[in-house]
């Protein structure tokens, strides 16, 4: 091997996972809160701020399914199947919640049906991933090349505890979200439902981050021993910093970008700390990013493509948010 | 009966994949189709082709949504039931799916949302730019998946090593044996079934006395593009049936439920193969023409499943019938565009009450047909993933109990059940609705307003 494209594959992976949980999240989140609006005009809105771009969030989610069966195989072929059901859950969820764009348009009779299934489905599909999350922090059992455990050794109260986190980090990004898109009385109600959410997500990160090391004395040694602990301690005192600094962002009216930027940090700092508990292993306890790796061969062919293509993608996808630019009315007709 | 995982996962799979091939089979057409539309109004300004293309852009966001959310699903099969097949062909496949991914799915999101609600927001160029990018999108995806199947059908360009598949030559991966033929086949298939919808559509909407202009454009366009396609669509099939005989000769011989090696064979119309007595019951047979059809020679020799090990022949009953229904439904599509050439040199062709009933009654036939075709290209392919290397039965997920996998197909089932006859009936009351009347209103001052439904236009 002239060149190792791991560490590449590394970050392009990790990106993608990010971007998904970014993008798809808010408009996940967006969904959960649909369940809460008021009136049939604030759903028609709170629908229409993410109709043109929730089919390229998605996206993502093929993207870094994908990409981790093209970068890192074995780990792809042991855990999808150690996550059979709460991956089932959530194609179905996600399934419901993306004809309902469609079909709550065109099937006025059944319209309270298709509120739900967007409503519902959102949050399921929220749980579903969140429920992965824990699963694949708390490991699986293998043998060799496959995992041996049953298809619902994945559904503990730690995996179910990371569903409900992530249905209030969801809510926060789609909150933050909706204080950029709307004005008036559905702006004020999504600072409402930021702050509830925040509280919630804030509650979570606590308690996910003290569980974790009780679960796995070997991420507690990489937190806690010296001096890493001395090395990571800017991850909780920034997350600490941002959390005050989104409870004004939330707080001040005038601010309407700043409660989902600083909710994107948040969520960014999470993510770095659930990279840092388990960097290198891939399948935790069981094989790292080298062992899990694609051929060589793979890697590079795959990966002078994606890294010519990688830019141009996010080029024209940002062209098309920035088609969508700007606040969502209310006084366009459904009727 | 006890509940086999390799079983339940074959149905799985088999249930997804065929609802999921129903809806590109219609949008990857129609994204051509309202790309070219969109063409014709930017050069010429006709509001006809806008309006047109209004109403195909509603049932295509339908039918695309559908097509997104049952995609999505697909590659998670992989590796929820099909994890041995994953860890051993990843090397191979992935970046297959992958470039997938990054050139087809990401143009397709990246432009439909402007293509569906933008028209107002960009200039007209990039509202057009956007149509050709989702189009061409949708081939890209095409491209890909094929070279994937391809592959999977006719391998090359790899090694094996512990049962693990390396790549030795790229350009043996993609342009795998069977892959052109494969692709110009299926694209073929498409664009004649997105076709058909279109041609039962118009006929519809003639003897409903609805929109009859733009049905009568819709209608003729359509029937001079299949006046080609479909004959063309024969050519190709016998190429790729060709091929086939070439490099996938047990297939072959279960398509054509033909048990001994023989030159002069004869073509079975009909017949129920019996795989245990490794015979056909109540078979009716033309002489020599199998031979002549399948080889395209008289004198030449027709594999025949007892060339192979009991344990290596596809169950024929399947992709003998498949196939069949598969060339039936062409048959009927060609006789169907024959008789409009007819109507069409004698001026008939949109008055004729019986024409236009029967094109309307063959919507579905397009479908039909490709369902058919991947039955018969996929169980034909059985018992392999990866024909002659690697086993259906060794591509299973090893954790999986069969109880696992029934709960997650009765799951497919019912969603899909509720899914598929509802975006059906959406699709049906947009076309009943007729070609909106309304062409542009005026753009509104300031910030445009909120998407109304996508493809409106307004």
């Amino acid at each position: 091997m002239i060149f190792d494209f791991v560490p590449i594959w590394t970050l392009i992976l990790g990106l993608a996972v990010f971007f998904y949980v970014l993008l798809d999240g808010f408009d996940l989140g967006v969904g959960i809160l649909y369940n809460f609006a008021p009136t049939t005009a604030a759903r028609n809105l709170l629908m229409n701020s993410i109709a043109p771009i929730w089919d390229g969030n998605e996206t993502w989610l093929v993207l870094g399914g994908i990409g981790l069966l093209a970068a890192f195989p074995l780990a792809f072929a042991i855990i999808l199947p150690a996550i059979y059901f709460p991956i089932l859950v959530m194609l179905l969820a996600l399934i419901f919640r993306g004809v309902a764009f469609e079909f709550r348009f065109r099937d006025v009779e059944h319209r309270t049906f298709w509120d739900h299934a967007f409503g519902y489905g959102s949050a399921l599909a929220t749980f579903a991933q969140g429920v992965v999350l824990g699963a694949f922090i708390q490991g699986f059992q293998v043998e060799g090349r496959h995992f041996t455990g049953g298809s619902f050794d994945c559904i503990t109260p730690f995996s179910l505890f990371t569903g409900i986190a992530l249905l209030f980090g969801y809510s926060l990004l789609g909150a933050g979200w909706l204080i950029l898109k709307t004005e008036g009385e559905l702006q004020a109600q999504a600072r409402r439902h930021a702050r509830f959410c925040f509280l919630g997500t804030l509650a979570a990160v606590g308690i996910v981050s003290l569980w974790t090391p009780l679960v796995d004395s070997g991420i507690a040694h990489r937190w806690f021993s010296w001096p890493n602990i001395a090395l990571l301690s800017p991850v909780p005192v920034l997350t600490a910093l941002f959390g005050i600094l989104e409870w004004r962002a939330i707080a001040d009216r005038k601010s309407e970008l700043s409660p989902f930027l600083y909710a994107v940090l948040l969520f960014s700092l999470s993510y770095l700390g659930i990279a840092i508990s388990l960097f290198p292993m891939i399948v935790p306890h069981h094989y790292d990013l080298w062992q899990a790796a694609s051929s060589p061969d793979t890697q590079i062919f795959l990966g002078v493509g994606t890294l010519f293509l990688l830019p141009v993608i996010l080029v024209y996808t940002g062209w098309s948010y920035w088609v969508f630019r700007g606040k969502v009315r209310a006084d366009t007709g459904y009727h | 009966m006890t509940l086999d995982p390799l079983v339940l996962s074959r149905l799985q799979f088999a249930w997804v994949v065929a609802w999921h091939i129903l809806l590109p089979a219609v949008t990857i057409g129609l994204a051509s189709y309202i790309a070219l539309l969109e063409g014709i109004y930017f050069a010429t300004g006709k509001e006809i082709y806008f309006r047109i293309s209004g109403f195909w852009t509603r049932i295509f966001a339908v039918c695309f949504g559908m097509g997104v959310v049952s995609g999505v699903v697909m590659p998670f099969q992989f590796g929820t039931n099909w994890s041995r097949f994953s860890d051993a062909t990843a090397n191979i496949i992935s970046p297959m799916l992958a470039y997938e991914g990054l050139t087809a799915f990401t143009l397709e999101a990246g432009f439909l949302g402007v293509l569906l609600f933008g028209r107002n927001l960009v200039p007209r160029w990039a509202h057009f730019a956007s149509a050709v990018l989702v189009a061409a999108g949708t081939l890209f995806s095409t491209f890909w998946i094929l070279v994937t199947n391809s592959w999977m059908q006719t391998p090359g360009g790899y090694r094996l090593v512990d049962g693990i598949f390396y790549p030795t030559s790229w350009m043996q991966i993609i342009f795998s044996a069977s892959f052109p033929y494969r692709f110009m086949h299926t694209v073929a298939a498409f664009y004649v079934t997105t076709g058909f919808v279109v041609m039962g559509v118009a006929a519809w909407l003639l003897r409903a006395r609805k929109s009859p202009d733009e049905a009568k454009r819709m209608l003729s366009a359509t029937l001079w593009l299949l006046t080609l396609l479909v004959p063309l669509q024969f050519f190709l099939g016998d190429l790729h049936g060709l091929n086939t005989l070439h490099h996938q000769p047990a297939k072959l011989a279960a398509i054509e439920a033909h048990w001994e090696r023989e030159a002069r064979a004869p073509i079975a119309l009909f017949a129920i193969p019996d795989q245990k007595a490794e015979t056909n019951h109540y078979a009716v047979e033309l002489p020599l023409l199998g031979s002549l059809i399948l080889t395209h020679d008289i004198n030449g020799v027709v594999p025949g499943l007892k060339d192979f090990p009991p344990g290596d022949r596809a169950p024929a009953i399947i992709p003998f019938f498949a196939f069949r229904i598969m060339v039936g439904a062409g048959l009927v599509m060609l006789a169907l565009v024959m008789a409009g050439l007819w109507l069409r040199l004698r001026g008939h062709l949109y008055d004729r009450g019986w024409f236009l009933r029967a094109l309307t009654w063959s919507t579905p036939l397009g479908f039909i047909a490709v369902v058919a075709g991947w039955t018969t290209t996929e169980v034909g392919r059985q018992p392999w993933t990866v024909y002659g290397v690697m086993r259906t039965a060794h591509s299973v997920t090893p954790s999986l109990t069969g109880s696992d996998v029934l709960i997650s197909l009765l799951g497919y089932m019912a969603v899909y059940g509720i899914m598929f006859p509802a975006g059906l009936w959406m699709v049906m009351r947009i076309v009943r609705a007729g070609v909106a009347k309304h062409s542009h209103e005026p753009v509104e001052a300031g910030r445009p307003a909120a998407p109304v439904k996508s493809g409106d236009g307004s």
